[in-house]
């Protein structure tokens, strides 16, 4: 495909996106930048999922990871948006190093099984490390993040302009990322991996690779999420959370990049539309789920067929274990 | 001293149930290939079952300890032959998310019919006593859960290991396409066992309710353990699954007691040191549908 024509929809999307606080009132723009972290989220998820065909259910391990670590280090260190930035992505890529090490030497049902298990034990952590965490109560009155010494990013546009600009670094990075020989590799494991082996791949160290380029981002959207919010709560880091985004990234359509952003916008929305008349959103929620991978495997960005050449490996890591 | 022998009977109970409820995720795992992410969620129906029939019927436990898990297998043939078995043709992965939606979905279930609060399963009197051992004083019921425990496991063994189903089962374990060659109805042994997980994991949950507590997210925490133990014990070994289990029990109970802070470090700990020295668990075979 020519590259000014494959780049074109990305700059659509995000000229769009830069309209939306001209066009709509705070209220919207607090679910546009909800959906956008969640984006970020999804997307580092599907690097996992889609790319390298690892279906992980413990990836709110990382964003409550850097959600922590940048609130932290706002409350007792610095809150330049840079530290704190940098911060939340660093932890998050040292335990998604800890974490990949033990995770990456098995697949299947045992990986999804230990990244719950690991995300859980952080959870924990959080959740009984009272004196640093808050425990149960979470971390609240986190400031805003300064950029220069008298410019603070605190009202809800300049907030979202920092996640859309984030945004945009993440999926232009991982656009690039995942179509270079990198991503080629990552996506010959999901694929094949014992021919990849062959090959003369050392497989385990691309997996780990691309455990710490999912667990990392993982963090920076945890920590967009604590600029947003200006609240942390070990809720961040359970297991729901970890399941929602595997959601997101399922119902959107893996192995794509706009997969994850369309399952992020469906699934925000429809906890805002149904969080309205009900608080039962699980159930939806999972009902929903359920439908999808039963009739649309491959998710909303599979449904066009203008996408479908695209999509074609999206089925791939569902039926992995056939 | 009395703390530990406390803590030690109240540890090897906790790990009976979760016995109960891991050895039907593990023959459900290893035989139809699906990792039943609801399991626990089964569990807590048969726990909030039990209070439904106790509340609104006649109160009585040992009823209620056979009624619910009935129940609970009921629900759990229903689960498989309606929403598992059109979806074999998917693939085992697609089956580990359907059931994951299927948690969620009975998750809110739950909270909508019985509330948010923790409750409590009411024991009968008779039950609910203490009994003096060694000098020291154990609650009676704990001591029950651990008698009924170990009757379970003996009973899975001998069906496992001494009967024609067992032979079945184990078949499967290693190769269910051969035990289709031989002409044995596979979908119906599928059914089968299903219902048996669901039982176990439905009696598991009535058997805890007195002491765990009933609340929505129960589940969870029940789920996450067998998990761990389904990864120490190792696949197919029922022997293994207990093994695991009395350990998980135990050191959980005791970190908790000991180390508050760090027992989910010691537990998951444990498992990443077995799976690193053997992948295949403490007593498990490869067998497939592991990847």
């Amino acid at each position: 495909m020519d590259k000014g024509i494959r780049w074109f929809p990305y700059f659509v999307l995000l000229a769009a996106l830069c309209l939306i606080p001209l066009l709509f009132s705070s209220y919207v723009l607090g679910i546009a930048s909800e959906i956008l972290i969640f984006s970020i989220f999804a997307l580092s998820l599907n690097v996992l999922v889609g790319y390298t065909g690892l279906v992980s259910l413990g990836h709110a391990a990382f964003f409550g990871v850097g959600a922590y670590a940048s609130s932290l280090i706002a409350l007792h260190f610095s809150d330049h948006l840079m530290i704190t930035l940098a911060g939340g992505f660093i932890i998050a890529v040292i335990v998604s190093a800890v974490i990949g090490f033990f995770c990456t030497r098995v697949s299947g049902f045992y990986f999804l099984m230990l990244t719950l298990a690991f995300s859980q034990m952080i959870y924990g952590l959080v959740y009984r490390w009272g004196s640093l965490t808050g425990g149960d109560n979470g971390l609240s009155g986190i400031p805003k993040p300064r950029l220069l010494p008298s410019f603070r990013i605190d009202s809800g546009v300049s907030v979202y302009f920092l996640i859309l600009i984030v945004f945009g670094v993440v999926l232009l990075g991982l656009n690039i990322v995942l179509r270079s020989p990198f991503g080629q590799i990552l996506s010959g494991i999901r694929e094949n991996e014992v021919r990849m082996k062959a090959m003369g791949y050392n497989t385990t160290l691309y997996k780990i690779y691309s455990f710490l380029i999912a667990g990392g981002l993982g963090g920076v959207a945890g920590s967009m999420y604590s600029y947003f919010n200006g609240f942390v709560s070990p809720k961040d880091v359970y297991w729901t959370l970890s399941g929602e985004v595997l959601i997101m990234v399922l119902v959107g359509g893996v192995a794509t990049l706009i997969g994850p952003v369309l399952g992020a916008a469906f699934i925000v929305i429809l906890k805002t539309v149904v969080g309205s008349y009900t608080d039962l959103w699980m159930l939806i929620l999972g009902i929903v789920f359920i439908l999808f991978v039963i009739f649309i495997p491959k998710g909303i960005a599979g449904i066009g067929s203008l996408r479908k050449k695209r999509a074609a490996g999206a089925s791939v890591p569902l039926n992995a274990e056939n | 001293m009395d703390v530990i022998g406390i803590q030690l009977v109240n540890g090897l109970s906790y790990g009976l149930l979760l016995f109960m409820i891991t050895s039907g995720l593990s023959l459900i795992f290893g035989i139809m290939g699906v990792l039943n992410l609801a399991h626990a969620s089964l569990y807590m129906v048969g726990a909030y079952l039990a209070l439904a029939i106790t509340h609104y019927t006649i109160q009585n436990f040992l009823l209620a300890l056979i009624v619910a898990p009935l129940l609970v297998g009921l629900i759990s043939v229903l689960l498989e032959v309606f929403l598992l078995r059109p979806t074999y043709h998917l693939g085992h992965l697609s089956q580990v998310l359907l059931t994951f939606g299927l948690a969620y979905v009975i998750h809110d279930i739950v909270r909508w019919m019985w509330g948010a609060d923790v409750q409590w399963l009411p024991l009968p009197d008779w039950l609910g006593g203490a009994v003096e051992l060694f000098g020291q004083t154990f609650p009676l019921y704990r001591l029950v859960v651990m008698g009924i425990g170990f009757g379970v496991a003996a009973a899975m063994w001998i069906l496992q290991e001494k009967t024609r189903w067992g032979a079945i089962v184990r078949a499967g374990l290693s190769n269910k396409e051969m035990v289709g060659g031989l002409g044995i109805n596979i979908k119906l042994v599928f059914t089968v066992v299903f219902a048996v997980g669901g039982f176990l994991a439905g009696f598991g949950g009535v058997a805890a309710g007195p002491i765990l507590g009933l609340f929505p997210g129960m589940e969870f925490e029940i789920l996450i353990l067998s998990l761990v133990i389904l990864v120490v014990g190792g696949l197919g070994s029922i022997l293994g699954t207990l093994i695991a289990s009395l350990i998980i029990g135990v050191v959980d109970t005791f970190g908790k007691v000991l180390f508050p802070q760090l027992s989910l470090f010691i537990i998951f700990g444990l498992m990443a040191v077995v799976l690193i020295v053997k992948p295949t668990g403490l007593l498990g075979k490869q067998v497939h549908g592991n990847g």
